[in-house]
């Protein structure tokens, strides 16, 4: 066991006490912060299910030191959306209007990717999108409607039209 | 993609309509409960120990090093388990492996510790001395091989014969074709929390796709009493089939009831890999003949599939890959047998398509043969000998329900191309990562279809239980279907919208405080559970309407001119409805029967660019028509169409468990690759809506289709881009050239 540190998640200080050394950020964001919405999706970097803003760089939680981010800024999923129950960033809303959710596992981990992207490139083809969330393996969606919830969160951020796009399958006849 | 459905019941979030998931804001802002994000008070951390041989006797195990371990509370094996037997469908399987490990990965130990490192290191420190045995991994041998397992190595031998077996056509193709073990490779890994009950009992929250199923066999093997059992569905992080079978249920409950403490169990990708079955790997010959119109004459086939260890669902598998073997097309003549074998190489089962999904990558590469030896167009061809309501398939059974398989062959060609591969990098094959130049590529198309059976076959009788209760105008409906990320509880909200009227509808929590809902499998839950929601919001409904009669005062502002509210505060309404479907029959010595409810078919067309020398493959495009029955949520139904094709795409061009000599070589994300934003195509889908009779709404199951016609389509098409047999998938690099 270690001495204690401090984490700064979400504008917050988390003391980490009695803890490994060997432990991932992931490992003490969700065991021992009461912070769940990164997911363990693959511990080595692959997934991307555990993503969050280190220093305002999108990483993989999983890979990190928790005892080597002692000087960082974290941000998780928690950290990204209004505090009040129920409110929602506006990628957030586009994903649930879209139906990009399905098991929902994935979603966090995207839900900081797609933010990290659009906070950098506020209106990007679909093939940089695609660039930019291929990190973030989703097993339920074949990332259609996840691609449309980014087409609609950015439109929505230049000022185009609200409401989700009319994604879906045509109908018979027509 | 431009979605124009028919309007919906007129209720908000009825039938028919776009409605949002109830579960989507929770999912999105990181606060759904996944069974891996549980935690308890005092809780310990559980890991199974497994065999790194395919096959050995276990001669001891001493597991006094690991009691050793400051932190570890429990180390328990074989001996330790009251009824050392499970299975989904027959009990062959030790839960802890006691005398013989069949199988790399098969658990021979379970420890409990204070921290997951500490259990792990627990695990390491016991000792096994195993007597290292020739592993049998060739399917091949499997039949004349030494029994390795009291039961005998095989699992179902399977012969369908149907009209004149010797009939044959002047035209005849015939091949060969292979598929790869895929892995369902579902994001979630396994997870779960048992707590003791005062009682002597457990509780167990995991995520499953059959609570019911689950509970019966931890109740076995613990050797209580099913309600001395409780099961709870945490959140399912995806499933596709791997989560049909127990995994670390009972290891978990066991623990608990042993230490009397909560007990946490979760799987790392690499033991997910090892701990949950696969789709089974296949050897498919398929002989067929036809006139030179292209009219079907006769099909022949042999299937092999290798179930590995234990028989999970291989009896039912095989009979799906024998009984839809000729695809959607009227075959007077035919003759299959389909075997389906024990080997030590890891446990293969459920997945998505189910036994379907080999047989058609075979049978439509054989319409494609065939449609060259005959010249006709492959879309022709298909068209000609396209199934209709009223035909039998290769089983004798006659279609009564609607299979509109000339529509969505229509349907799917009619759709327009996608244009020339932008100039640009990254849209081509490899991507940013590894150049194509652009004068390699070459681009092809390919189109293929498939049709499934609904729901389970052979007789079985099924059902599902739902529970409508309505309690001062709130309404709640419980049911145990399992949510594992299709929608089902969204769907749930629409039927108790559209029948009631209303628009809060709360889904109370699965569990098994309710009867059973059956398995969130076989594209069953829309039309088993969809069905029982249905009948129990009709019941209440009734009781509404039967009050509103006799109570003049009610009548109110809901829609009806009834006042739900004041019908259901001095007395809730509480009912509880079981729907069941029709009944099937085994099939019989000649593999003929009314064995299947129901069939949904699909249509795909395939556009993939491909680099030859560099072996590299783009699907760029996936066209795709589906019989539906009826759209009930357009949104959910696309979703079910995308992520259905892309792990189409997967198997087609990059997934493939690699076994070697029974041991599994690429356990993890890092080598066994599936499809991600780069990898998928852009799909366009256009919805075939012929109402199923005795369906609720007359909506089909829209899960498996997607992903069974996909690969054929897409291997098509690479074929057409190299001339390349490919008659294996995946397709790898050595195959395109």
């Amino acid at each position: 066991m270690s001495e204690a540190y401090v984490l700064h998640v979400n504008g917050e200080e988390y003391a980490v006490a009695d803890a490994w050394l060997g432990e991932s950020l992931l490992y003490v964001l969700r065991e021992r912060l009461g912070f769940p919405g990164a997911k363990a999706g693959c511990e080595q970097g692959e997934c991307g299910s555990c993503s969050v803003l280190v220093d305002g760089v999108l990483v993989c939680a999983c890979l990190v030191l928790a005892a080597s981010a002692v000087d960082a800024e974290i941000v998780t999923v928690e950290g990204l959306q209004p505090a009040e129950r129920g409110a929602m960033s506006d990628v957030q809303r586009a994903f649930v209007e879209t139906g990009a959710v399905q098991c929902g596992f994935c979603t966090p981990g995207l839900i900081m990717a797609v933010h990290a992207l659009l906070d950098q490139d506020p209106e990007p083809s679909d093939l940089v999108v695609r660039e930019a969330i291929s990190g973030n393996l989703c097993r339920c969606t074949g990332y259609g409607r996840i691609l449309e919830a980014v087409e609609v969160a950015a439109r929505r951020r230049s000022g185009g039209p609200d409401g989700a796009g009319a994604g879906g399958a045509r109908g018979p006849g027509r | 993609m431009t979605v124009d459905v028919r309007a919906g019941a007129g209720v908000a979030g009825g039938i028919g309509q776009r409605a949002i998931r109830p579960d989507g804001v929770a999912k999105v802002r990181g606060e759904y409960s996944f069974s891996g994000d549980l935690w308890a008070e005092g809780m310990l951390w559980g890991q199974a120990l497994r065999s790194p041989h395919p096959s050995a006797r276990i001669r001891s195990i001493d597991i006094s090093p690991a009691l050793a371990i400051n932190g570890v509370h429990a180390v328990l094996t074989g001996a330790d388990i009251p009824v050392n037997r499970y299975g989904l469908e027959h009990r062959d399987q030790p839960v802890l492996a006691d005398d013989i490990v069949r199988y790399t990965g098969e658990p021979v130990a379970v420890v409990a510790a204070d921290h997951p490192e500490t259990a792990r290191r627990a695990c390491a420190a016991i000792v096994v001395d195993y007597e290292i045995l020739a592993p049998l991994v060739d399917p091949e041998n499997a039949i004349d091989a030494p029994a390795i397992h009291p039961d005998g190595n095989v699992f179902r031998d399977l012969v369908i014969r149907r009209g004149d077996v010797e009939a044959r056509g002047p035209i005849a193709v015939e091949g060969t074709y292979e598929i790869g073990m895929q892995d369902q490779a579902f994001m979630g890994p396994e997870a779960g929390l048992a707590t003791p009950t005062s009682d002597g009992g457990v509780d167990l929250v995991v995520s499953t796709q059959w609570l019911h199923n689950d509970r019966d066999q931890i109740a076995e093997c613990l050797g209580l009493a099913p309600a001395l059992v409780q099961l709870s569905l945490g959140g399912v992080g995806g499933a596709f089939g791997a989560r049909e079978d127990v995994s670390l249920h009972v290891h978990a409950c066991l623990l608990a009831t042993r230490t009397g403490r909560p007990v946490k169990i979760v799987y790392s990708r690499a033991e997910s890999f090892l701990g949950h079955v696969h789709r089974h790997p296949a050897r498919i010959w398929m002989r067929h003949t036809a006139r030179p119109g292209g009219e079907i004459v006769s099909v022949e086939s042999r299937i092999l599939l290798d179930g590995g260890a234990y028989r999970s669902s291989s009896y039912h598998v095989t009979a799906n890959a024998a009984c839809f073997a000729a695809g959607p097309y009227r075959v007077p003549n035919g003759h299959v047998h389909a075997v389906a074998v024990r080997t030590n190489n890891p446990p293969c089962g459920a997945m998505r398509g189910f036994g379907v999904v080999q047989s058609c990558f075979a049978h439509e590469a054989q319409m494609d043969l065939l449609a060259a030896a005959c010249e006709i167009d492959p879309v022709e061809l298909r068209l000609r000998n396209a199934l209709a309501p009223g035909d039998e398939l290769l089983t004798g059974q006659r279609i009564e329900g609607t299979l509109p398989v000339a529509d969505v062959i229509r349907a799917c060609a009619a759709l327009p191309l996608p244009a020339p591969a932008a100039d640009d990098v990254l849209a081509r094959p490899g991507g940013a990562g590894r150049t194509a130049d652009a004068a390699d590529v070459r681009r092809g198309v390919g189109f293929a279809v498939g049709f499934k059976n609904l729901m389970y076959a052979e007789g079985y009788m099924d059902g599902s239980v739902a529970r409508c209760r309505i309690d001062a105008g709130v309404v709640t409906i419980t049911c145990a279907a399992a949510e594992v990320g299709q929608g089902f509880v969204t769907l749930v909200q629409q039927i108790a919208r559209t029948v009631l009227e209303v628009d809060d509808v709360i889904v109370a929590p699965a569990d098994t405080t309710i009867g059973s809902a059956g398995s969130t499998s076989a594209s069953r839950q829309t039309m088993m559970s969809g069905g029982a929601v249905e009948q129990a919001c009709r019941a209440a409904r009734a009781e509404l309407e039967a009050r509103a009669a006799v109570e003049p005062g009610a009548r109110g502002p809901n829609p009806g001119g009834i006042d739900i509210v004041a019908l259901t505060t001095r007395e809730a309404i509480d009912v509880t409805e079981e729907f069941n479907h029709r009944l099937t029959h085994p099939l019989d010595a000649d593999g003929q029967g009314d064995a299947h409810v129901s069939f949904a078919c699909a249509a795909h067309r395939a556009v993939v660019d491909v680099d030859p020398e560099l072996g590299l493959v783009r699907v760029v495009h996936l066209a795709t028509a589906q019989d539906v029955g009826r759209v009930l949520n357009p949104l959910q139904v696309t979703g079910q169409i995308e992520g259905g094709i892309a792990q189409g795409v997967g198997l087609a061009v990059m997934e493939e468990l690699i076994v070697q000599d029974g041991h599994v070589r690429n356990a993890s994300f890092t080598d066994y690759l599936i499809p991600t934003a780069l990898d998928a195509p852009t799909v366009e889908a256009t919805l075939i809506e012929e109402p199923e009779p005795g369906a609720p709404f007359g909506a089909k199951g829209v899960g498996e289709p997607p992903t069974i016609s996909s690969t054929p389509a897409i291997v098509a098409a690479i074929r057409a881009a190299t001339g390349a047999p490919c008659t294996r998938v995946p397709v790898r690099p050595r195959d395109l050239t």
